[in-house]
């Protein structure tokens, strides 16, 4: 079984900056990690290997750095590394960066293609289900937990508002993860050491299946307007008072509002 | 493509068990508004079993024509089939704007929808405004709430966006607007369909009711702690009539079910009265209540950013202020 993880490099969102001419986010300077939901897809991926010898793969586009999380995923016992990076492809939004990453998969072979059901910096959760859509298979988003069996079917398991549904599908498929789903094992020593003598193969536009006019700022229907910093209402009062003064202000207060 | 040939505002209208989902009436009041903005029509498209009886509804929440697809492959909620009726319906009507509410089933359908027609997509929208040239301006905040970003898609149609509930107004349900309702046939593609089969649906929710529609929430986060402290934030939620919410954090360490999470992975509510207890206010909790009317906050950590959005701030354990706030309640009562 070949498994192809697809992750991305993700700033702190704690500590992220925006260009106050461009409107665009610096990245420089800002701590950088695997995204955590990817990382629990990786996870889900790695125990299939565990316990049918899949062949796992992990795929990232992005910046030259990016090569960082692929030597972590590399530490954590994938079998392939691919970084996918090009001028050409910058500046995409969810669409274009779904079109270059199916680009990308069209060229290799996959019984199941896992990603992580969102990423920090952008929470949209469309790229898995998108790229699932370019390579006309099916998707199961949400994924708490899967099974395999051996042959050729996944059951799985996908959150729900109120609960939980059990679908069955045949490969190929597409599954987007939840990091609360799983923990994800630590990279082990040998695996570090060698990770960096590893190789991450790179690839450029020019390597992927896709049309020019579908990738990088080109193949983006949306664009950024502007950006600007939330503003914040106003801080009303906080008081340090003992705990019989503050049930009486705020019994006060909730009278006031006729809550009570 | 030829964005002059697009128009109306269309909404896609969840149900679930046949119950209209609140994030739809919600979407159609906002439609309403940026449909009488344009001077166009707003369409609500409504997929299921035996659900043509809620069209009446829809109409009277600001629909001017509802669609309905009414069929057994669209009676739970499953990919395909429901991306294949809302994307022939968008082929043969060319809408100008689609809205979908950021659900887990919003978030499944809406990206499918999208890359199936080629065009742009823009999640968690919590601003929609029509700009100077007729453009759908879409805000919504970014890197974790720490910034907004106002999104536009100038050339593709439709200009889609989902929206999470509880951010959008209902308009007040008027029973005496006049409206269409449309059964709309679909050319369902079986074989493609039957890639997922479903096995089983499990309910498992131990919340009554949904927080993101309660007047009143009682919430608590770490400082809250173990179930007791959340037994005695259920008493104070009892006494006054409020649903129990909680922070990721305990919705992670197993002692509150996941839909009682308020926050950017959770539910955005905007209730009369919060009141946040042992919650320090992670920036991507308060994404999910700050517009609420009023905020008490209980934390022992006087820097706790929850304080930041709080109109009432008590530095205190809410281990002690809760139980004895509970008592003066229920004293009052008598």
């Amino acid at each position: 079984m070949n498994i192809i993880v697809c992750i991305k490099q993700v700033p702190d969102t704690t500590e992220v900056k925006i260009n106050p001419q461009t409107g665009t986010l610096i990245r420089e300077g800002v701590p950088s990690i695997m995204n955590p939901d990817d990382k629990g897809g990786l996870e889900f991926a790695l125990q299939l290997k565990d316990q049918y010898g899949a062949h796992v793969t992990v795929i990232t586009m992005g910046l030259p750095q990016a090569d960082a999380i692929l030597r972590e995923a590399l530490a954590m016992g994938v079998d392939r590394a691919i970084l996918l990076t090009d001028r050409k492809l910058g500046g995409a939004d969810s669409l274009a960066t779904s079109s270059s990453l199916a680009g990308a998969l069209r060229t290799m072979d996959y019984d199941l293609i896992v990603t992580g059901r969102q990423a920090i910096d952008g929470d949209t959760a469309q790229v898995g289900p998108q790229i699932a859509e370019h390579l006309d298979i099916p998707q199961v988003s949400y994924l708490e937990a899967l099974e395999f069996d051996g042959q050729k079917t996944f059951t799985l398991r996908k959150q729900t508002e109120d609960g939980y549904q059990v679908l069955q599908v045949d490969a190929p498929c597409l599954v987007t993860v939840l990091a609360s789903a799983v923990k994800p094992r630590y990279m082990n020593v040998r695996g570090i050491v060698e990770a960096y003598d590893r190789e991450v193969e790179v690839w450029g536009a020019d390597r992927i299946d896709v049309a020019e006019d579908k990738i990088g700022k080109t193949g983006s229907p949306t664009s950024v307007m502007k950006a600007f910093p939330k503003s914040l209402k106003p801080a009303g009062e906080t008081l340090e008072v003992s705990p019989e003064e503050a049930v009486e202000i705020i019994v006060g207060k909730l009278k006031e509002r006729h809550i009570i | 493509m030829d964005i002059s040939q697009y128009k109306d505002v269309y909404v896609f209208v969840e149900q679930r068990d046949g119950a209209v989902q609140s994030v739809g009436l919600e979407l159609l009041g906002k439609a309403r508004q940026l449909a009488d903005t344009l001077n166009e029509k707003v369409v609500a498209i409504l997929l299921g079993k035996n659900i043509a009886d809620k069209a009446q509804g829809l109409i009277a929440a600001g629909a001017d024509r509802v669609l309905v697809v009414d069929d057994d492959r669209l009676k739970t909620y499953l990919t395909e089939p429901y991306a294949e009726a809302v994307s022939q319906i968008i082929r043969e009507q060319s809408p100008s704007i689609f809205l979908l509410g950021a659900t887990v089933i919003g978030r499944d359908l809406a990206p499918r929808v999208s890359a199936r027609i080629g065009t742009g997509l823009t999640a968690d929208c919590t601003q929609l405004e029509i700009g100077d040239k007729g453009e759908l301006l879409m805000t919504r905040p970014a890197f974790g709430g720490n910034l907004m970003a106002t999104i536009l898609c100038k050339n593709h149609r439709p200009q889609m966006s989902t929206v999470r509930p509880g951010v959008m107004q209902k308009a007040t349900a008027d029973g005496s607007r006049k409206g269409e309702v449309v059964n709309y046939n679909i050319a369902f593609d079986d074989e493609k369909i039957s890639r997922v089969r479903l096995v089983e649906e499990v309910k498992e929710c131990k919340c009554v009711a949904d927080i993101s529609e309660a007047k009143l929430i009682v919430s608590g986060g770490r400082g809250a702690g173990t179930k007791d402290g959340f037994d005695k934030l259920r008493a104070l939620a009892a006494e006054i009539g409020a649903e129990v919410g909680a922070s990721r954090a305990m919705v992670d360490a197993g002692v509150i079910d996941h839909c009682a999470q308020v926050g950017q992975t959770g539910k955005t509510v905007r209730p009369e009265l919060y009141l946040a207890c042992g919650i320090s206010g992670a920036i991507q909790h308060l994404a999910g209540m700050e517009e609420s009317e009023y905020i008490v906050a209980i934390n022992k950590d006087k820097f706790a950013p929850i304080f930041s959005v709080a109109d009432l701030g008590i530095v205190g354990d809410m281990h002690k202020i809760v139980p004895l706030l509970t008592e003066r309640i229920k004293s009052l009562r008598k």
